[in-house]
């Protein structure tokens, strides 16, 4: 997708979008979800996966979450 | 002697005061520098330091996420481990300092508004000379016709010039979510412009 047609979708906007705000305050629980599958976090939280598609940042930052706890295993409390 | 278990309750151990307190908060913060390290490292494609700027950036972010967690700790409800809640503060305070690092050596003026970078973003063939005029045109016009003041600088700083957002919320004094939401406000009329001037429709895209 190229020229018009990817400035016609950088335009679109969902109304189920969250922002910024909605998305952070649900990242841990979010990515928790994610690293296990993606696609049922996203069903969960439609609106922070709406977000998620249109937000760089806010999607660098979930990918950041994810790779820790992928690095660092799991356990209560565990660091 | 190896390193110390991570206490069971963290909320407790934080608030708990005296030794153990002392002794969770000094545990977290390692935690948050190791993750800062780590993720500032796997980042480091939108940075341009390494060694010694690079750790300090690290113990910055590990610092102020301290101070947020310290501060929001009512916030946690348990629904994701402690530990997954603390270090989102770490990936949010990463990101401010790499927003903040942007503006030691941009690659382009707050001012620079050079639309001719425009057609590029979004995969016009640099070959075609006409469409690429007509796309700005179109797209200036409605920039121009359309937005407040406010969208207007949002945009061309976001869009037309390639700042990175959380850098644009870091120069403007603001948050990523208030600026994010501008633009969200800002695509919707751009699109409805653009449609009212037949060179978009709803589903598919018409040449003008």
């Amino acid at each position: 997708m190229s020229g018009w047609s990817a400035f016609e979708r950088f335009l679109r906007t969902d109304p189920a979008d969250v922002g910024c705000g909605g998305t952070m305050e649900v990242m841990d629980v979010y990515a928790e979800l994610a690293v296990a599958d993606r696609p049922a976090a996203a069903a969960r939280y439609p609106g922070v996966a709406a977000h998620l598609r249109n937000c760089d940042p806010c999607a660098e930052d979930l990918e950041g979450l994810m790779t820790v706890i992928r690095a660092n295993g799991h356990g209560p409390g565990g660091i | 002697m190896g390193a110390a278990e991570p206490p069971g309750d963290w909320v407790a151990a934080l608030r708990g005061g005296g030794a153990e307190q002392d002794a969770a908060v000094a545990q977290l913060h390692g935690a948050l520098l190791r993750v800062a390290r780590s993720e500032l490292n796997r980042r480091q494609g939108q940075l341009n330091v390494s060694g010694p700027e690079l750790d300090d950036l690290a113990h910055q972010a590990a610092a102020d996420a301290m101070l947020a967690i310290v501060a929001k700790l009512d916030r946690f409800r348990g629904e994701s481990k402690f530990t997954t809640w603390a270090y989102k503060f770490v990936m949010f305070e990463v990101s401010s300092k790499v927003g903040r690092h942007y503006w030691r050596t941009p690659p382009i003026a707050l001012t620079a508004e050079d639309w001719d970078r425009l057609p590029d973003r979004f995969g016009f063939d640099p070959a075609g000379a006409s469409e690429r005029r007509d796309f700005v045109r179109a797209v200036r016009q409605a920039v121009d016709d359309d937005l407040t003041e406010h969208q207007r600088r949002i945009f061309i700083a976001l869009v037309v010039d390639g700042v990175p957002l959380d850098a644009l919320a870091e120069r403007l004094g603001t948050s990523r979510n208030a600026i994010y939401k501008t633009m969200f406000d800002t695509r919707r009329k751009l699109r409805a412009s653009l449609v009212a001037d037949g060179y978009l429709d709803d589903e598919a895209v018409r040449r003008p």
